[in-house]
């Protein structure tokens, strides 16, 4: 273990809570209520959206972190969960609402979070099983090749049942509107005409349910992921990343570690993609590109691997940022800026991604808000550690050589 | 099925293997030295293929050289240039070379600077860093050619025509096929002599078995490093070209698959291993296309995938590499 700044019972999270970060997080929670409702009111409802995709990132990132965050695991593929969660939730729930009664039909999708979690965390295992003995780079290149696969398979139209690049759902099936929602677009709804210039009138809007829904999930995501990072699994998690060799001698299991890190990044990669489907009301294999996988893990790199505000800050950034420059343009807040210069500036963004990615590996492999154990690691310059690494590594990926036939 | 499209489908894999091959030194020649995947290789061998279509349109472009002498008649020269390039056997040699050339030696060029940018502050870094900081440069230099030059198709002239060098049983083979898998197989003997015969590449062989006793017997290792990130990526410009001659168009994302799968190549034959890597292109692309000729198109990438994922679990040397014991 590098640094020796840090022992075994250095927690990520410190559980207590004093009343300054109880007052924080009040704060919080305050904006996070509010400020949608003020969005909606003053008639910015692009904000409300921009927010509920942003929130989709974060329980995105917090996913895959558990995945390289914690247990070390480079995953290329990690969008696939969010497509098979997306797809199998959408699936299931259309065809579970004809056998349904038209009570029950608004908690489909809630009925579908377990499903869609379970055939992610599936999947997740199917990935993590072949996958047990790889490491590195190779592992990354396998989780890329899984992802590729998955989305290859939607985009063909496997069985018949996913409708191929046209998407789902199919003409003349729906996704229902969710429990409650009906009720508050039409009783939640009020003006105060001598707010702000305009005035202020609000009604409670799909995207505005949507987005509490989000903050709902993101929270839980937040609850499980620290209280996961302290626990039993968490610390053989970083065990494991720093040592594998090591950490299995002391009696950590390899293999259920890496599974679990698979199974229960991926529910969350599920679980956000059923909601993004039910959001947008249609999902189809576009979203699920190998670009997306490398942007989710921007965001969980350029956050801070392991740091669970890393993930949420790095989130806000690259996928808020150019949400936010496209909402305002296109709202004419921001004055004079063409249609163009908007596209412009949205294909900039992965220009900028591709060297911030290498800027932030050269000067700041740690990230914007690095975890405290993981920076500890990262920062090792004791040699002793890096001879060790270096070693390891070598050897274990010691395949023939090139040129070493030509000796022979 | 018929015989005809069992040999059809065997040449197209044959060439393509080439194209593969190609591409999959690069991969190895790095991996063997520095232990990294270089990702941002499939983009050098895009770039191979933008520098490859900008050479032959200066020089056989009818209303580019127009507008260019237009406005710069000292380059009037260009003009019976054009017309000695596609004129005769000799003009299309002479033409060939030049595109190939210059191609190789600036994505050759540029590989070596990013290394020396992107990869060396990392040497000493955890082994994610620079895998990370290579999705980055593959990322970068995709949008780069996305914002700079087309987002769009760009239609790649076929040198060569539709000419017909012969026939076997029946199945006509053009010429651009042959010439593509010469130029491959021509490419590979040279390497394979340049490594295993000359001084520069007993170095590169000394650095990648052991890069620190390598340096402590006086082997300069930056300049054996800087060596493999010239030979790959100018191997990938050529397999860029052909790839543009080949399928009559490019595009700034045409990188990740052929990337992709010369990877996969350079796995089936033993990462690190420079024959390997040759027999595994052409292995991988004659299963490609007798895999699209006999399942199913859609589903031909998904095959190579497959390939992939069954090869690294269960035989992660590859066919060449040997498996060594895992020792600590």
């Amino acid at each position: 273990m590098g640094g020796g700044k840090m022992d075994i019972n250095t927690k990520v999270s410190s559980g207590r809570i004093t009343p300054m970060k109880a007052a924080v997080y009040a704060l919080i929670a305050v904006v996070l209520i509010v400020s949608p409702i003020l969005f909606e009111g003053f008639g910015l409802l692009f904000l409300t959206r921009i927010a509920a995709l942003v929130g989709l990132y974060v329980m995105l990132a917090l996913g895959l972190n558990i995945v390289v965050g914690f247990a070390g695991l480079l995953d290329l593929g990690y969008i696939a969960f969010y497509a098979i969660g997306a797809y199998s939730g959408v699936i299931v729930g259309t065809v579970a609402i004809r056998y349904m009664p038209p009570a029950m039909q608004p908690y489909t999708y809630f009925l579908m979070i377990p499903v869609a979690a379970a055939f992610a965390a599936l999947a997740g295992v199917m990935l993590g099983t072949p996958v047990l003995r790889l490491r590195g780079d190779y592992l990354a290149i396998v989780t890329l090749g899984f992802g590729e696969i998955v989305r290859i398979i939607i985009n063909n139209n496997a069985f018949g049942i996913t409708n191929g690049a046209a998407g789902l759902p199919r003409a003349g099936e729906f996704l229902p509107k969710p429990a409650g929602l009906e009720w508050l677009q039409s009783n939640a709804f009020f003006t105060l005409p001598n707010l702000g210039a305009n005035g202020f009138t609000f009604s409670f809007s799909g995207n505005l349910y949507w987005y509490y829904i989000i903050v709902l999930l993101c929270c839980a995501a937040i609850f499980v992921v620290r209280r996961l990072n302290d626990s039993r699994l968490g610390r053989s998690w970083v065990a494991m990343r720093e040592d594998e060799v090591a950490a299995s001698s002391m009696g950590v299991s390899i293999t259920g570690a890496k599974l679990w890190a698979f199974s229960l990044g991926a529910v969350w990669g599920g679980i956000a993609g059923l909601t993004f489907a039910n959001f947008q009301q249609f999902v189809s294999p576009e979203s699920f590109t190998f670009m997306e996988s490398v942007f989710v893990v921007c965001t969980v790199v350029i956050g801070g691997m392991g740091s669970i505000p890393g993930a949420i800050v790095g989130a806000l950034l690259i996928q808020g940022t150019p949400e936010f420059i496209r909402g305002f343009a296109s709202s004419g807040i921001i004055q004079g800026l063409s249609g163009e210069q908007v596209t412009a500036i949205s294909n900039y963004r992965n220009l900028v991604f591709g060297l911030g990615m290498v800027l932030m590996m050269v000067w700041r492999p740690q990230g914007l808000i690095p975890s405290k154990r993981r920076a500890a690691e990262l920062n090792a310059d004791d040699d002793i550690l890096e001879e060790e690494n270096e070693t390891l590594y070598d050897i274990q990926h010691d395949t023939g050589r090139f040129g070493d036939s030509a000796d022979q | 099925m018929s015989a005809n499209i069992i040999i059809e489908q065997f040449v197209n894999g044959i060439t393509l293997g080439g194209m593969y091959a190609l591409i999959a030194l690069g991969y190895t020649l790095v991996y063997g030295i520095l232990l990294m995947i270089n990702f941002a290789h499939s983009e050098l061998f895009m770039l191979g293929a933008y520098v490859g279509l900008g050479v032959l349109t200066v020089l056989t472009s009818e209303p580019f050289i127009g507008r260019l002498v237009e406005s710069a008649p000292y380059l009037s020269w260009l003009v019976p240039a054009r017309e000695f390039f596609i004129g005769g056997p000799l003009g299309i040699v002479a033409l060939f070379a030049i595109v190939f050339l210059t191609s190789m030696i600036m994505v050759g060029l540029l590989g070596v600077l990013i290394e020396r940018l992107a990869y060396r502050p990392l040497r000493h870094a955890p082994r994610l860093a620079p895998l990370i900081s290579a999705v980055g440069v593959s990322i970068f230099l995709q949008n780069a050619v996305l914002l700079w030059v087309d987002s769009k198709q760009i239609p790649f002239p076929s040198v060569l025509g539709t000419s017909k060098a012969f026939t076997v049983a029946g199945v006509q083979i053009s010429t651009l096929k042959v010439v593509i898998v010469t130029t491959a197989i021509v490419l590979m003997i040279m390497l394979d002599l340049y490594v295993s015969k000359t001084r520069m590449g007993k170095a590169m062989r000394a650095t990648s078995q052991d890069r620190e006793a390598a340096g402590l017997m006086g082997i300069d290792i930056n300049m054996a490093i800087m060596l493999a990130f010239f030979i790959g990526p100018a191997l990938g410009a050529v397999a860029g070209v052909f790839y543009g001659m080949y399928y009559g168009s490019i595009v700034f994302n045409m990188g990740f698959l052929p990337g992709m799968k010369a990877f996969t190549a350079a796995v089936i034959g033993g990462i690190g291993n420079l024959r390997g890597a040759m027999l595994g292109g052409f292995v991988l692309g004659i299963i490609e296309s007798l895999a699209a000729g006999f399942i199913s198109t859609g589903y031909k990438d998904v095959i190579a995938f497959m390939i992939l994922i069954l090869v690294l679990v269960f035989r992660p040397g590859g066919l060449l590499g040997e498996s060594v014991v895992e020792k600590v």
